[in-house]
């Protein structure tokens, strides 16, 4: 008698735990707040669908006039996370993609949704990959606090972005024309242009220097744009980051005059 | 102390019979079957195309860079092919090796073109080159990565499910293309110049043996080995 109550306490608690663990993938978690999908299906289907379409798979109804194309979110790829280059993002790198907008794509800021409507979406995009299920969720990457710029930091940034071959893609000054840029493609096979850094316009993972080192170290998933985590130091990527605002800072001071 | 001694006589115990288990297993492999043969290309290989890799002048090919997308020798083997077991091998399941397989860029090109290797096993990718290369994967049934590599740091991948293949690329350099196929057995063989393959080890049993080849497709035979047998399959594509 024993023994069948303590399988069936057994059987109980697998239920209880794989019930939370499908719920777990229905729900998404950013800071205090808590998504649900199925609020976030209704969201989708309202904002959304148009675009990104009702499968998610990015063939919305406007998908064939856009460029670049809408986000496929049955493959789980995302350019903008804090997790290694194949990761899949944080819960909270796809609010803030939410929230921000992608800039120079047909994707808007949607601060003007609640942060629990937000939140909501978030939940139900993730329903879309089993990956958001099967894969357990990953550690973002560290970013070190930012030395202080200065003349030297700027010059061993330049010398990284040569040597890293930066302006193979990026171009010798950084405007976006190097050799190979004519050539690049993302992995769906749409001609994708690398960032032209003196333009001065926002990227589209954030303009902050935490997020261009953060881009950095993760690479832009489903672009060209690799991860630079396994073959610079953090120092060396500060240099950079200091590098490309001084590309940044001469387009803004043109535009200025 | 009487516990211990019949502890140490059953683990002596499990030890010969697993020793034992070991040795026959051996013996089936000796008496074990193969598939070798020969793939070729039918007509005239289309001519290479020059590789102009005049923008980077750290890209220093040992002789003039070609295209690789189809590459016959004199007597019209076909090299960069695939040959593998397709079915046949019911549900055995093998351990990936040990040894990394190794992908090396040398002259900005990839060494070797077409790579195949076993779910799981560590890829070790060589950048032997002056310059820094980024080697992007893009698969279509494993995990997609983007990772920058500069001259002599090591870089280890490895891909957890069977896809053949998955193409790879430098972003860098844009004609650097080249393809790794993955399996979850070590049945498979890349042909070299002559075309020549050989599957070796193989149970005995009635297979389906794939050749395929990044620009020309698949082709696939049936073949029924016994045990110490070594059958012969040849293949020819065109274009």
């Amino acid at each position: 008698m024993r023994v069948v109550a303590h399988k069936t306490s057994v059987t109980v608690a697998f239920i209880i735990l794989f019930s939370g663990l499908s719920g777990y993938a229905q729900e998404s978690h950013i800071g205090s707040l808590v998504g649900n999908a199925k609020h976030g299906k209704a969201l989708y289907q309202r904002y959304c669908i148009f675009c990104h379409g009702p499968q998610g798979d990015g063939n919305g109804e406007s998908a064939p006039y856009l460029d670049p194309k809408p986000r496929d979110f049955t493959k789980a790829t995302f350019k903008c996370r804090s997790t290694p280059s194949g990761d899949l993002p944080l819960d909270s790198d796809l609010y803030d993609t939410i929230t921000r907008g992608v800039h120079a794509s047909g994707m808007p800021s949607w601060r003007p949704l609640l942060r629990q409507e937000r939140a909501d979406l978030v939940a139900y995009i993730k329903t879309f990959s089993p990956r958001f299920r099967e894969e357990p969720p990953v550690a973002p990457i560290q970013v070190p606090p930012e030395p202080p710029t200065s003349a030297e930091s700027v010059k061993r940034g330049s010398q990284v972005f040569q040597s890293m071959n930066c302006g193979l893609c990026h171009g010798k000054e950084g405007r976006g024309n190097g050799p190979s840029a004519a050539s690049l493609t993302d992995t769906r096979g749409y001609p994708i242009r690398p960032f032209d850094l003196t333009s001065g316009t926002r990227l589209k993972c954030g303009d902050s220097d935490v997020g261009i080192f953060r881009d950095l170290t993760t690479g832009l998933d489903g672009t060209p744009m690799p991860s630079f985590a396994s073959a610079l130091k953090p120092d060396q990527i500060w240099d950079l980051v200091h590098y490309i605002a001084t590309l940044r800072a001469a387009a803004k001071a043109a535009d200025a005059r | 102390m009487k516990n211990k001694y019949i502890a140490l006589s059953v683990v002596c115990l499990l030890a010969l019979v697993s020793s034992r288990r070991w040795l026959t297993s051996a013996v089936a492999a000796d008496a074990s079957a193969s598939v070798s043969g020969v793939v070729k290309f039918d007509g005239l290989p289309p001519k290479p195309s020059r590789i102009d890799m005049a923008f980077d002048p750290n890209c220093k090919p040992s002789s003039p860079a070609v295209t690789e997308d189809i590459v016959s020798g004199a007597n019209g083997g076909l090299e960069n092919v695939v040959v593998f077991v397709a079915d046949g091998l019911g549900d055995r399941t093998f351990q990936p090796p040990a040894q990394p397989a190794v992908l090396e860029q040398k002259g900005c090109l990839y060494r070797p073109h077409v790579i195949a290797l076993q779910a799981n096993q560590k890829l070790s990718v060589v950048n032997s080159d002056a310059t820094t290369h980024n080697i992007h994967p893009s698969p279509a049934n494993n995990r997609e990565s983007n990772t920058i590599q500069p001259p002599g740091v090591p870089l280890e991948l490895s891909f957890a499910r069977e896809e053949i293949a998955i193409p790879v690329k430098c972003n860098v350099h844009p004609w650097m293309k080249g393809y790794i196929a993955v399996f979850k057995h070590p049945f498979f063989a890349v042909t070299g110049k002559d075309g020549s393959f050989e599957l070796k080890d193989l149970p005995p049993g009635t297979y389906t043996i794939t050749a395929w080849h990044g620009k020309l497709g698949t082709q696939s035979q049936k073949v029924t080995i016994s045990a110490g047998q070594s059958q012969k399959v040849d293949f020819a594509f065109k274009q």
